[in-house]
Order: structure tokens, then C-alpha cells, then sequence
């Protein structure tokens, strides 16, 4: 498909001052499956909804454990984002191993940031073709970023990625305003009412597509957590009761329908893709 | 090495030592379904005491901790790439190593140093996977075995022969018609540790101030076990799941001459 | 000063200067050479040296002292330089041995320091952090056996806790309420002990200075090394001072009476 003159190369401007390889990066961002974050004063959490190929085939991983405070949500190339994560991985083990000092969370970010960058402006490099929500603590509370293929990363209260994110992200800015308060169980409630709403037409949120990802003090249904509330990624049965903690989705009023739009913009074709998480 | 010209115009050799001894002891013991790792708390150089307190033992995960004794600096640095190692291993399994295989990789860490060694003296004690106390005890090139008690360190030629006595019972005859146990209980294994440290004490300058002592108990045990250690003084524990097995640590005074 | 056992009746090994107080000088051997050893040069002896470093926890922070004499052997050669060095807003690093090791070492923690501001990010390096990044310069140079010839003490005071630690040339690290490196492990670290063990929450700032100068007295009394100027360092939570240069108050009218050091009258 021939989309435009300057999308080949990604170190060439188009006249319009764009660079077209690093939008296409973002595009496989959003055919990923979408992923959430919250953050409360306490804790940070990530919630994601895991793809299958079908029936026979494993869930794809789409939440990275990357020190003991902090983890990561992906959407886009999963291959990609295992790359990223070994670097992190490997920066939080230098900071500890030099320092004896947990790597600061922004530091992080920022040096995947940096990297992404260095793809989007030199000769015979690709971007990367995945964004991360990344939670963590540090000595300053709880945080979450966005990182995107573009090299830019923001810190927020609350953010969605991925397909369908965009009424994710209308839900989160209707509500953001009382996460801070909120409890970890309240804070997960709001985050699958979020991540819900990127579901296509009669999916539902279950067990084994949904992801839960957390770093702050233990909720009242987990167990075995340490004192410190290290980053920890909960699936299958461990998930049921925050499931059951969801307020139904009032049935779909017929005024509904005008809102379709939005969720029908991004291809439907989410399905088929199969290197992404 | 520095080489410069001597008075005679041949090259000389002046050798750096980068070894020293920091004294000390450390000890393991494995019970049926527990295992004790024990250190003294003293480091020192020749005769000098450097600091009252630097632990030698050290919990690695939930159901495994490491002793280390010898030269100091190299201990604190295997240790640290120890764990390194096991951050990975959880990165890539999100589980714990188990201990039969944090043995295998100590053995292979310090071999790939044969020529330029690590001078520590190792003990590692635990749970195995089967929910037996196991203590494995290397030496500074890697060579090792699993074993029911070892001593290392300093003193360990005045705690090593007192071990096989009371825990192998050698050079004692059973009465007739009974044997001698294969394991001892916990409170019984807790006071010989208590005994050897306060000996060696008594008997070795290089050992003394404090006494450290880790115990790692297997799911599931009995209350009476639990119960034996908390009687204990200056014990803390240090389980931060409730669904595993549990660790302790015991921390005591020993005399400061 | 060897007191060990295997070394009793022996010889004094000159070609071992545990101290690290003098320039040993060349001498013939007869142990075996390296076919390529004449390839590379490390530093194997420290050249020009300074003596002992205290260190002491109070009430409100770490104390540390160390006179302002570079030796060259037993040459005086330097009387003005300082051993006391600042890191950053909470952390004093001290030192004894090579002072040009001790100066290449200042200048990479400086640029270690400027980097982590650049970050802006409101993260700083405090005692603990520059103490085990020594310890870990330290180790890797022993490694390679070409060590940075120090014994070095690192005090601080960050998030209301105080940190005191030492490292050294091997690597090797420790921690304690008192510490003294050199000929102070040895003279000082006894008195400091008695003065400071178990009242490390309750002395003063006066109290603790008065500690360190009597010390320094005593040292000075006793190392061959040593000099009557010193400075000393203190970091609180108000962060860190460094003393300017002061002068240790010595009698030596006693010395007349100690037999087999003046002129003998019997």
C-alpha cells in the first residue's frame, strides 16, 4: 500500500514538516490492545487486555516486571518491547549494583525515551513499534508514564493505550479527579470500567484476558505481599474478585449508537494481527 | 606489579597482594524439614578489630541464605553477584531459583574464577523443592557437596570436630538395641549453634560481638517447632509471605575480648 | 608493627608497608620474573602520602578529622594539603595514602556529582550511594591489581540518618559508630571507642569535637607522620562544613622525663 513519498526513510522530513515513519510507529501502538494506568497516593496500577490467536493459542504477555518498583504495560510489538524491557531491566540492575539505590523511575523512562529518539533520526534504523505504560515508586510516591516510539514520555494521573483507547481515556478524564483518595480496590474498579470500554461489541472482560499489574501495599483480597508493596502482576483466578467488584454495563441505550463512531475509527481489523500484544 | 629498572638494570617484581583474612566463623546445620545458617558478626585484620558488626550471612530468597567467610571484600562482591544472577532468573521464570540449583550456579560462579579466586568459603542452606533442610558447603574454587552440618572460618577447626560428634555422632556408640538419629530437632539443633559460637569465642580472637542466625523453616511446620524458636531470645522473623516457608533470624551478644 | 604471630623473630619485610607511610625503595629480588611483566606499569607503592583519617558519629550528624601533612617518605613535603573532601550537599570523603590517587578519585566523584545535578530530577547521591560506588571503584581496580592506594573514610548525613563507612585499597568495606584508618586504627580507634560506644545519641557537637582534638593530640604525639594542623568536617542536617586549618595545643616538656629520650643521667 503506497502511501506517501517520504515515508521510506525515516531521517527525511516530508513538506509538511512530518516524519511518516515515526507516525507509522505510532500506529502499531494502537493496533496493540489496549492497556491502563491509575495512580492513586499510594499505589500505581496497570490494567491490560491480553489477545489470543485463537482457541488453541496462549494469551500474549503484555505486562513486564522490570525491578522490584517498577513495571510495565505494552501495546504494539510485543518482540520490540522485550527488547526495551532487558535494557530497563538491566539500568535498574546498574543503578543497584553502582549506587545500591533503586533507579529513579523518570531516569528510566527518559532513557528509553532517549533511545527511541536515536531511531527516529538516524540513517538505516526503524522506530520502535511499541509504547509502554510504565508504573513505579521512588522516594516522591507512587508515578506512571507514557513512553511512545516517538521518543517523547509524559508523566500522568491516569492514561490509556493501545486500540480503542481513546474511550478508555474519555472514562479516565471523567473520573481522574477522585483516584487520588481512592483505595486500591476502588482504583482497580475504576480501571476495568476503563479498559472495558475498549472491548469490542460483546467481549468481555474475564480471567484469562485481563491482566493486573500493581506496586503499592497489598489489597484486602491478596496475599503474600511484602510490606514494601513491590511491583506484582496478577492473572487468572487472583482477578476474579475484582471482576466481581465491576458494576455492570448499563444495557446500550440507543443513544449509544452516535458514540460508535469513535470506537469504529480504529481499523477492525485488531484480530489479525499477530506480532503484537 | 611495578617494574623499573634495579640497581643491578634487571626488571624487578614488587607483588600487590590483593588478599586479605577478615577472620570470623560461620556454621550450617540441617534438620529434617529446617535448616540453621550461622555467622559471627566480627570483622576484623590481624589484630585489629575493624567493625562489631558486618553480617556474613545473608538471605538470598525465601527459603535459601548464604554464609560467606574468608577475605571480606570478595565475599560482599559474590554475594552481590549472586543475587544479580537470581534477579535475572526471576526476570526470566517469575519464580524463585530453587536451592539445589542456587548450589549448581555458586559452583559455576566461582570456578569461572579458578585462576584469580574469589578466597571466600561459602556455606548455602535451605529448602530444597521436596521440603527438606539441606546445607551445601563449597570451597573457594567451587568444589562441593550437600551436607548435614559444615563450619568454615576461623575457628573452624575447633567447631568442625565438635559438629561431627554431636550431629554424626562419631566416635559414639549407640546403646545396645538403639541408633543414633539421622536428623536432630530444631531446639536441639538451635542450642549446639549457640554452644559452638560461645566456644569459639571463648578460644579464637578472630570471633566474637555478635552472633547471626538465620533459620528457614518448611511449610508446613508444626507450631511446637515454631514454638522452640520464638522461646528463643533476640529472635525476629522475617517472612514477608504468608503462604511459604518462614525465615527467622536470631541476633545475640557474644563476649567483645 | 607487625604483630602477628607467623611474623614474630622474623625479619621486618620492607618490601610490605602496610601503612603506606613511605616510598619503599628499590631493591634486588630473587623472585621469579614475568617474561612480560616489564609491559605494563601499575602503581605498586604509594609515593606521596598522608597518615590517619578519624571519623566519629554524634548526636546530630559525623565528625571527621585529618591533619593537612603529604609526606614524601619521611620528608614533610607537603604541610598544606586537605584530606578532607566535600560530595555533593551530605557526604565528606577523607583520606589517607597516595594523595594523587586520592586526587583522581576527588575528580571523578566531582564529575559524578555534576552529572547527577544535570539530571535536575531532585534525586541526589548521598553517603551511602558515593560509598558504595568507592567501594566498587575500589574492588575493580584491586581486581585488575593496580589499586588506587587509599584508605578512605566516607561520613554523611541525608533523610535524618547519619552514615559512616570505610573502604580501602582491596575493597574491603566496614561501618561503625568510630572509625580511624592507618596509624588511628591503631592509636585513636581505642579512644574513640571508650568515648563514643553507646553514646553515639547523646553527644554533642562540642562534645565530639573535643573527642577528635584529643585524638589528633595523641596522634600527633605518636606518628612519625603527622602534623599539628588539621581540619575537621562536620555534616548535620545543615549540611557539610570542613573546618579551616587549626593548630593542636602540644606540650613537650614531659619528654625530658622519659628515659631514653633525652640525655641520659644514670
Amino acid at each position: 500500500m503506497f502511501r506517501n513519498t517520504y515515508d521510506s526513510d525515516n531521517t527525511v522530513f516530508s513538506p509538511q514538516g512530518r516524519l511518516h515513519q515515526v507516525e507509522y510507529a505510532l500506529e502499531a501502538v494502537k493496533q496493540g490492545s489496549a492497556a491502563v494506568g491509575l495512580r492513586s497516593k499510594t499505589h500505581s496500577i496497570l490494567l491490560a487486555l491480553k489477545r489470543s490467536t485463537g482457541e488453541l493459542a496462549s494469551y500474549q504477555q503484555k505486562m513486564f516486571r522490570i525491578d522490584d518498583h517498577v513495571g510495565i504495560a505494552i501495546a504494539g510489538l510485543t518482540s520490540d518491547a522485550r527488547v526495551l524491557s532487558n535494557f530497563m531491566r538491566q539500568q535498574a540492575m546498574s543503578s543497584k549494583m553502582i549506587f545500591n539505590r533503586p533507579v529513579p523511575v523518570n531516569r528510566l523512562v527518559s532513557a528509553i525515551a532517549d533511545k527511541a529518539q536515536v531511531n527516529t533520526q538516524e540513517y538505516g534504523r526503524r522506530p520502535y513499534g511499541v509504547g509502554f505504560l510504565v508504573i513505579g515508586q521512588d522516594q516522591s510516591g507512587p508515578h506512571l508514564y507514557e513512553f511512545s516510539p516517538s521518543g517523547n514520555s509524559y508523566e500522568y494521573y491516569a492514561m490509556s493505550i493501545g486500540a480503542r483507547s481513546q474511550s478508555a481515556k474519555t472514562y479516565l478524564e471523567k473520573h481522574y479527579k477522585s483516584f487520588d483518595d481512592c483505595s486500591l480496590e476502588d482504583l482497580v474498579r475504576h480501571g476495568l470500567h476503563a479498559l472495558r470500554e475498549t472491548l469490542q461489541q460483546d467481549k468481555e472482560l474475564n480471567v484469562n484476558n485481563t491482566s493486573i499489574g500493581i506496586i503499592g501495599p497489598a489489597g484486602a483480597s491478596e496475599t503474600g505481599v511484602p510490606p514494601s508493596g513491590p511491583f506484582r502482576i496478577l492473572e487468572g483466578d487472583k482477578i476474579e474478585v475484582f471482576l466481581q467488584s465491576m458494576v455492570p454495563k448499563e444495557p446500550e441505550a440507543p443513544a449509544a449508537a452516535p458514540a460508535a463512531p469513535a470506537a469504529a475509527a480504529a481499523p477492525a481489523a485488531d484480530e489479525d494481527v499477530q506480532m503484537e500484544g | 606489579m611495578q617494574h623499573s629498572p634495579s640497581v643491578h638494570g634487571q626488571p624487578q617484581q614488587r607483588q600487590f597482594n590483593p588478599y586479605s583474612d577478615n577472620g570470623g566463623t560461620i556454621l550450617a546445620i540441617a534438620g529434617a524439614n529446617f535448616s540453621v545458617i550461622a555467622g559471627d558478626t566480627r570483622q576484623s585484620e590481624g589484630y585489629n578489630i575493624q567493625t562489631r558488626y558486618a553480617p556474613k550471612v545473608f538471605r538470598l530468597t525465601d527459603k535459601a541464605v548464604l554464609a560467606t567467610n574468608g577475605f571480606a571484600a570478595d565475599g560482599n562482591m559474590f554475594v552481590k553477584k549472586v543475587r544479580q544472577r537470581l534477579e535475572w532468573y526471576r526476570h526470566a521464570h517469575a519464580k524463585d531459583m530453587p536451592l539445589r540449583a542456587i548450589a549448581r550456579l555458586i559452583q559455576t560462579m566461582l570456578y569461572a574464577r579458578r585462576f584469580f579466586p574469589y578466597y571466600v568459603y561459602n556455606i548455602l542452606g535451605g529448602i530444597e523443592e521436596d521440603g527438606s533442610g539441606a546445607v551445601y558447603s563449597f570451597d573457594p574454587v567451587g568444589s562441593y557437596e550437600r551436607e548435614a552440618c559444615r563450619a568454615a572460618g576461623a575457628a573452624s577447626s575447633l567447631v568442625q570436630p565438635f559438629l561431627d560428634n554431636q550431629i554424626y555422632f562419631r566416635n559414639q556408640t549407640p546403646a545396645p538395641g538403639t541408633s543414633h538419629p539421622a536428623h536432630l530437632p530444631l531446639a536441639h539443633v538451635l542450642s549446639l549453634v549457640i554452644d559452638s559460637f560461645t566456644s569459639a569465642t571463648e578460644r579464637h580472637i578472630e570471633v566474637g560481638d555478635g552472633l547471626e542466625m538465620y533459620v528457614v523453616l518448611a511449610k508446613g511446620t508444626t507450631a511446637l517447632q515454631v514454638q522452640d524458636l520464638t522461646a528463643i531470645a533476640g529472635v525476629t522473623e522475617l517472612t514477608t509471605t504468608d503462604d511459604g516457608e518462614r525465615l527467622f533470624v536470631v541476633r545475640r551478644n557474644l563476649k567483645r575480648d | 608493627m607487625d604483630h602477628h604471630p607467623t611474623n614474630w623473630g622474623r625479619p621486618r619485610n620492607d618490601t610490605v608497608d602496610p601503612y603506606g607511610t613511605y616510598p619503599i625503595h628499590q631493591r634486588p629480588t630473587n623472585v621469579p620474573k614475568d617474561a612480560f611483566a616489564a609491559g605494563i606499569q601499575h602503581t605498586q607503592q604509594p609515593i606521596v602520602t598522608g597518615t590517619s583519617v578519624l571519623g566519629i558519629k554524634f548526636k546530630d550528624g559525623i565528625m571527621m578529622a585529618a591533619d593537612n601533612l603529604a609526606s614524601y617518605g619521611s620528608l614533610a613535603r607537603f604541610r598544606d594539603i586537605q584530606r578532607l573532601h566535600p560530595v555533593g550537599e551530605h557526604t565528606v570523603l577523607g583520606a589517607g595514602g597516595d594523595m594523587s590517587d586520592f586526587q583522581y578519585i576527588q575528580g571523578i566523584l566531582d564529575e559524578l556529582m555534576i552529572d547527577e545535578f544535570a539530571a535536575g530530577d531532585g534525586h541526589t547521591l548521598g553517603p551511602a550511594e558515593v560509598h558504595n560506588y568507592l567501594s566498587e571503584l575500589m574492588y575493580a581496580r584491586r581486581s585488575k591489581m593496580n589499586p588506587l592506594w587509599n584508605s578512605l573514610l566516607v561520613g554523611g548525613f541525608k533523610d535524618g540518618k547519619r552514615f559512616l563507612a570505610y573502604v580501602d585499597l582491596l575493597g574491603t568495606t566496614y561501618s561503625a559508630s568510630t572509625l580511624a584508618t592507618g596509624y588511628g586504627s591503631h592509636i585513636a580507634q581505642p579512644l574513640l571507642r571508650r568515648a563514643v560506644e553507646g553514646r553515639e545519641d547523646t553527644l554533642t557537637e562540642d562534645e565530639a569535637r573535643k573527642i577528635l582534638e584529643q585524638s589528633m593530640q595523641v596522634l600527633f604525639y605518636r606518628d612519625a607522620r603527622s602534623l599539628d594542623q588539621y581540619q575537621i568536617a562536620t555534616i548535620t542536617a545543615k549540611g557539610v562544613n570542613i573546618s579551616e586549618s587549626r593548630k593542636l595545643e602540644t606540650s613537650w616538656s614531659f619528654a625530658e622525663g622519659i628515659r631514653g629520650y633525652g640525655a641520659q643521667t644514670q
